[in-house]
């Protein structure tokens, strides 16, 4: 028997009795990373790495949640089980699951440059990987961070000196504290939505340290904290809330911003390219070091993305999964 | 192309007009003469000739990339832009390059020239040494449709502004078939040159669609109402013993309605008509149908002329006696126009468009209901002591529209929309029932927001049950309203109907399929209203 196999309710894992990711409630899942749509609520129990855990408790509430640190080694039923970085978020993991020699890697979300916040991916040799495939087009291909950085805090700089507050949309787990390491503190204030600042004290809490930041709750000065550049999830920009800041511009921080279209869609005025997935080359270089002759390719351009590797020589098949949302473009990825 | 690439960024990167304007504004006072004229060239919409078919584009692009043609095939419905698609998918520049934009708008007019494989070497090394957004409007300028954001209005503002000229001079100044490879910047902005004005047209007023109920528009005694009539707007123009006729997209059209030379005999020389181009036959005007059969054709033949000929239903007279008659009051244009019209012979390829005689809004209200039995859309709302103006403004004229025709139909095709809309499934094929088989009868494209948009993509994504190239078999699942103007007997469809203006007026959530309508249905509007 295969050591994982792909059922109703996720991705399974017959000699240890447990799931990955699942999208169903389940007895036992291991979690490769806190987003919603891989870390779900109404699972018995949780696995995920120790740097992972704070932020799924803040999440999910009250749950069990058991830690692993990277690299550990665990023994679930007839099942080996080790979690390594995906460079996603900071906690992201793949999960790699080693069954009478069988090796396969479920890898979550990844991307494989280092963002300076979350431990960068590490490469694991497999004979199955199961990767996804957000931007797996040869349109997407990203600039280094220190390019986009210098982007944004030209940005800022621009709408500071014209008498705007700067408005940043972007996702309140991984890719606000991204940009937050990126943004130069020296030209203002770093002011964050509510929904963005609770996640930073979960991590804050955690040893993992931000810049510093100023919550723009209900009763904030907006006279006080001129000229700041506010990061908030998409959803609030525009919304009555940010109208208090008056003079501003929107951004959005989000790979998807590489297209025309959709920036010109989804905007307002600029969009940054930065995302947390691995752009095409990062797939590409991703799946050729783990070695693996079997790749399973989860949510994205699926399709595409498979018909490319059978064409270059791997054994690649579509797998159907409930991961990347109702909408992948919502997620800011 | 440095200078243009940063303009286009800055268009580009804001949605504010003001932050639009401002960077246009500077780029006609600082950019080299030559590049600003290829500039208003380019966003007025006059592209240089197509010098590389775009089949080739795609393989050389591909190519370049290191990518298979069917993976460039596939990116390209997703990214919704061919100049983009190549641009995004070719490896970094490996040199750098200083030319302006006429250099290369000239050397992509000299390619035309030359044989493929030199072609192919020149596009090539264009490509190692520009930088991704030139790369990207490089690419545009080879491929055409240059819409990136900035309509004719707001050039014209920036102009005006660079040039302190007033904008109305300045609208009139960009019409007509002025070439940017011969005209300068002194001829097309700044001098006054007889001979170029001859063939020159007014910007064309256009009206705002009438929202609120007439009644507070005030006293009717003070409103024109003519029929509007489905036809082509055009402009009718008699100076120096020729005659021009302009579309309203600033398209000469003069030798595709050869009928309307005759109007020479009749009308003197120095006037200018604005009207409506349409079929004529039986006394009356015809369908648009009549009028289909003649648009896109450069020459006419016989046979067509005499079955669908054409005339101008003049309402407007902007120049008369070689005078610029927009700032009388519509009042009495109309006046000297209905003058003008009674010596013209009953065969005179220019009528008298009637205006609708009415005392109250409400007995205008029951006349507009009568408005497709007289071949209209609609009526017109006209000030009577109204100048005719510049472009689209709110106030004087309103179109008054009949409410479309509805049918529900149920979505059985999508396919990824362009542009804006790239990545979101927005192109929908709909059928109608005829007994238990669904048959398509129309496509549309608009009507739902960007949120329905998003909503109605992801549910495609998952319900798709057949893929055709970017077209996509779905579930029939979804019902939506669809609205149309119009409906016509039509041999090219299969359901045997073709309607005008489809669009999709709503998302019919309340409606099982079972319960849209079937072509029993659309067979029935086609006798009512056919």
């Amino acid at each position: 028997m295969s050591a994982l196999t792909f059922t109703p309710a996720g991705i399974y894992c017959p000699s240890g009795d447990f799931y990955i990711d699942p999208w169903k409630p389940v007895d036992r899942a291991l979690i490769t990373h806190g987003h919603a749509d891989h870390a779900r609520w109404g699972m018995g129990s949780y696995l995920a790495t120790d740097i992972a855990a704070p932020v799924m408790h803040h999440r999910l509430g009250d749950v069990s949640i058991d830690t692993v640190r990277y690299g550990e080694t665990l023994t679930i039923g007839g099942a080996k089980v080790s979690f390594h970085p995906a460079g996603h978020v900071p906690g992201s993991a793949q999960i790699r699951v080693e069954v009478a020699g069988e090796v396969w890697v479920a890898s979550g979300d990844y991307k494989v440059v280092d963002d300076g916040l979350s431990t960068p991916f590490e490469p694991v040799k497999c004979h199955h990987f199961i990767t996804e495939s957000t931007f797996g087009l040869p349109v997407f291909r990203w600039q280094e961070q220190a390019v986009i950085a210098q982007q944004i805090n030209d940005w800022w700089a621009g709408c500071q000196a014209a008498g705007k507050t700067a408005f940043l949309g972007c996702y309140a787990l991984g890719k606000a504290q991204r940009l937050m390491s990126m943004l130069n503190p020296e030209i203002g204030p770093i002011l964050t939505h509510t929904a963005i600042e609770n996640t930073n004290a979960v991590m804050r809490g955690q040893g993992i340290v931000l810049p510093d930041t100023i919550q723009a709750g209900a009763d904030f000065d907006h006279k006080a904290h001129p000229g700041g550049l506010v990061l908030a999830p998409p959803s609030a920009l525009g919304s009555a809330w940010a109208r208090k800041f008056g003079a501003q511009e929107n951004a959005f921080a989000s790979g998807w911003m590489a297209l025309r279209g959709i920036r010109r869609r989804r905007a307002g005025d600029r969009g940054f390219v930065i995302s947390d997935h691995a752009d095409w080359s990062g797939l590409l270089s991703a799946i050729k070091e783990t070695e693996a002759e079997n790749i399973y390719v989860t949510h994205g351009y699926t399709e595409i993305f498979t018909r490319f590797l059978n064409d270059q020589g791997w054994n690649a098949q579509v797998l159907q999964t409930e991961f990347g949302g109702e909408d992948a473009e919502d997620e800011a990825a | 192309m440095k200078r243009f690439a940063a303009l286009f960024n800055a268009i580009d990167q804001s949605t504010k007009t003001t932050v639009k304007v401002a960077a246009l504004t500077d780029y006609f006072q600082l950019a080299p003469e030559e590049d600003r004229i290829w500039t208003i060239a380019i966003f007025s919409g006059r592209r240089p000739k197509r010098a590389v078919n775009t089949t080739r584009l795609r393989e050389w692009g591909a190519e370049v990339a290191g990518i298979p043609l069917w993976l460039f095939e596939e990116a390209y419905p997703i990214v919704g832009d061919l100049a983009e698609t190549i641009a995004l998918v070719l490896p970094p520049p490996e040199t750098e390059t200083d030319h302006g934009l006429t250099y290369w708008i000239n050397a992509l007019r000299d390619l035309s020239q030359v044989e493929e494989p030199e072609r192919k070497a020149f596009v090539l090394e264009a490509w190692r040494s520009l930088d991704p957004t030139q790369r990207f409007l490089f690419n545009k300028l080879l491929t055409g449709g240059f819409r990136i954001g900035v309509s004719q209005k707001l050039m014209t503002r920036a102009l005006a502004r660079a040039t302190g000229k007033d904008e109305a001079e300045m609208a009139h100044r960009l019409m007509g078939d002025w070439d940017p490879a011969t005209t300068t910047w002194a001829q097309l902005i700044e001098e006054d040159d007889p001979a170029a004005n001859a063939s020159r047209p007014y910007p064309f007023y256009l009206a705002y669609a009438l929202e609120d109920a007439p009644e507070d528009l005030g006293a009717p005694a003070d409103w024109q109402a003519d029929w509007k009539w489905d036809g082509i707007r055009g402009q009718l123009i008699l100076r120096g013993g020729e005659h021009f006729v302009w579309s309203r997209g600033e398209e000469l059209m003069t030798d595709r309605f050869p009928e309307l030379a005759r109007a020479r005999d009749f009308i003197p020389d120095g006037t200018v008509l604005d009207g409506e181009l349409l079929a004529w036959g039986d006394g009356a005007p015809q369908n648009f149908n009549a009028l289909q059969k003649r648009i896109g054709r450069k020459t006419v033949p016989k046979k067509l002329l005499t079955e669908a000929p054409v005339i101008l239903y003049a309402y407007d007279l902007l120049e008369w006696q070689g005078a610029d008659m927009r700032q009388k009051p519509l009042s009495e244009r109309r006046t000297t126009l209905e003058h003008l019209c009674k010596t013209l012979p009953t065969d005179a390829p220019v009528k008298l468009s009637p205006t609708v005689p009415f005392d109250t809004w409400d007995a205008l209200a029951d006349t507009r209901s009568t408005a497709r039995d007289a071949q209209a859309e609609g009526l017109m709302l006209k000030r009577k002591d109204s100048p005719y103006l510049t472009g689209r403004k709110k106030g004087d004229w309103w179109k008054w529209k009949l409410d479309p025709l509805t049918i529900d139909a149920v979505m059985i095709y999508a396919q990824s929309g362009h542009g804006r809309r790239a990545n979101l499934f927005t192109d929908f094929t709909f059928a109608v029932w005829k007994g238990n088989e669904l048959v398509p009868f129309t496509k549309a494209y608009s009507g739902l927001t960007d949120e329905e948009f998003r909503k109605i993509t992801a549910w495609v994504k998952k319900n798709t049950q057949q893929r055709f190239g970017p077209v996509r078999q779905v579930t029939p699942h979804h019902v939506f309203e669809i609205a149309f103007e119009g409906i016509q007997a039509s041999t090219r469809h299969k359901s045997g109907v073709a309607l005008r203006f489809p669009r999709m007026s709503r998302w019919r959530h309340d409606k099982p399929v079972s319960e849209a309508n079937s072509l029993d249905d659309l067979n029935e509007m086609l006798s009512i209203y056919g």
